[in-house]
């Protein structure tokens, strides 16, 4: 199943070089540069537009690119996103992905395809004490749950992959602040206890930057500033620039 | 009495044929939205498949309706692959696809004419050609048999997709085919063998009412497929039980139609569309398809 690769802790998981490309004639990045240490939290942030959605789905494999694209020293140019998944990248998409008309269990069940071993039942079992909420709904319809809820299954579901790096394309999008704020709460635990490596996309740059330790701000597909999360928080020109706060 | 009941059986009878293949139509527009238009003619190709290996090769009729069933899975999945897929997808009009399996309901009609003839052929029996006597009504042995299919049908299709990982996963392309791919799911073979088990249920459905029937041609299949999608849309498109009752209902009301309402004598086959427009009207979404809702 999936190919297991040895980590150096100085190497980056994630290396995006001048990474080009988009939709058809339609060209949304243009020479990307991103680098992910294992154990950070990178917050991606940026305008309606900027490419940020397209970057994710560039590492995932959905949206097919040029240039250099390096997940724990493999090259993900041209490999399929079911491929990519395999090798431990979880992809939270915009919108939560949820499969909808299948129970909360299945949705878990189907985030543990890309694993290898067994565990799966323990996982089930952890995740459901993390979120006592998807417990209780185990056998209802995805679907029929609240916008957070289905944020926190989406995470569970990423997190059955036992996964080495996750995407989270704006995960508040549609959430009340209080639900946002669990949310990332969540999010900073499960990166500070077990060392997850974490790409987030955000509009809602004040909480991603608490808990994130490097920023990028995307502009029209490339990045036009980068820097510690607290820094890219507290600079006064990038935050009236870009983050309009 | 007897004569109502007799046309309740017959309709079960050909309802279970509808439904087999009103199954096999949800199967693939589950998974990829589309409605093939070719299932009826892939059927028709299996079930001169199974004549061919019975008559002609002297096979039994089950082991040849078995080794049918198995072609029936190859050709289906290989259809997906080489015909299907090339032409789907986000970039291309979904439309597309619609012609490719118009084109193939041709295509596949005028392969069998070309390789089996025009001739009417003669299927074994798969059932006894005797009935059992309820109240006077003669319940046959045929009508049992397609109605044990069908439930035969219905528990392994249940089995696989309820209780093992590869169901899971079929349900899961269903659901959300992005979603699938992102956690590993490699949805063109999911797809491929969604395509092979819809053509296993024609395949099925073909060969048994062929055995029923005193001679079968190359149009067997175009009007149980008309049926079939009438099932199917009564059913609400999206619910394999919606196909299984909406396929029975079909073939009920139709047999009962044939006997009794004398105005549509010759004319039956307008049966099915009335019934469509009618629980359509009631019901958008059919009498089990679900409404589209999402949350935010």
């Amino acid at each position: 199943m999936s190919e297991q690769v040895e980590i150096d802790p100085e190497e980056p998981l994630l290396e995006l070089r001048g990474v080009s490309g988009g939709y058809g004639q339609v060209q949304v990045l243009h020479g990307l540069d991103l680098t992910v240490h294992p154990g950070k939290v990178v917050v991606v942030l940026g305008a309606n537009g900027a490419g940020k959605t397209t970057t994710l789905r560039a590492i995932s494999g959905i949206v097919k690119v040029r240039g250099e694209l390096r997940f724990a020293g493999q090259s993900l140019v041209g490999k399929r996103p079911e491929a990519i998944a395999r090798l431990g990248i979880a992809h939270v998409p915009q919108g939560r992905g949820t499969f909808a008309e299948l129970s909360v269990e299945d949705n878990l069940r189907l985030g543990a395809t890309a694993r290898r071993g067994n565990g799966v039942e323990d996982d089930l079992a952890r995740w459901y004490d993390v979120f006592p909420r998807l417990k209780d709904r185990r056998k209802q319809e995805a679907g029929s749950m609240s916008g957070g809820e289905q944020q926190m299954l989406a995470l569970a579901r990423a997190m059955m992959s036992r996964p080495r790096l996750l995407l989270l394309d704006e995960p508040s999008l549609g959430l009340a602040p209080l639900v946002t704020r669990e949310l990332f709460a969540r999010l900073g635990e499960l990166n500070k206890e077990e060392g997850l490596t974490v790409v987030v996309v955000e509009q809602n740059a004040n909480l991603a930057l608490d808990i994130g330790h490097w920023g990028y701000v995307l502009e029209a597909g490339r990045i036009a500033v980068q820097g510690p999360a607290e820094q890219l928080h507290d600079d006064e020109a990038v935050r009236k620039a870009y983050l309009g706060f | 009495m007897q004569l109502f009941l007799e046309q309740v059986f017959n309709g079960i009878g050909a309802g279970a044929v509808y439904a087999s293949v009103a199954l096999a139509l949800v199967l693939i527009y589950k998974s990829t939205g589309l409605l093939n238009f070719a299932q009826g003619e892939m059927a028709l190709f299996s079930t001169y498949v199974t004549w061919w290996l019975a008559a002609e090769k002297d096979i039994d009729i089950v082991p040849a309706i078995v080794l049918s069933c198995a072609f029936a899975f190859v050709a289906g999945a290989a259809i997906e692959r080489i015909l299907i897929r090339p032409v789907e997808g986000s970039t291309h009009n979904p439309l597309n696809v619609v012609i490719v399996t118009l084109g193939m309901f041709l295509a596949i009609n005028s392969l069998a004419l070309l390789i089996f003839g025009t001739e009417q052929e003669q299927m074994p029996n798969v059932f006894p050609k005797d009935s059992y006597d309820i109240g006077g009504a003669a319940l046959q042995k045929e009508t049992l048999g397609l109605l044990a299919m069908l439930v035969g049908e219905c528990a392994v299709l249940w089995a696989l997709l309820q209780k093992t990982k590869l169901g899971l996963r079929l349900r899961g392309v269903a659901s959300n085919a992005e979603s699938s791919r992102l956690v590993g799911i490699n949805t063109g073979l999911m797809l491929m063998l969604g395509w092979g088990f819809a053509a296993v249920l024609g395949a099925l459905a073909g060969s048994m009412v062929a055995s029923t029937r005193t001679g079968f041609d190359a149009s067997l299949m175009q009007i149980i497929l008309v049926y079939a999608f009438a099932a199917a849309a009564l059913g609400g498109f999206d619910s394999l039980i919606g196909a299984v009752v909406g396929g029975l209902l079909v073939g009920v009301a139709q047999s009962l139609t044939t006997e009794y309402v004398t105005a549509l004598d010759g004319i039956e086959t307008v049966l099915p569309l009335g019934l469509i427009l009618a629980v359509l009207l009631v019901r958008p979404n059919g009498l089990f398809g679900r409404r589209t809702v999402e949350r935010v």
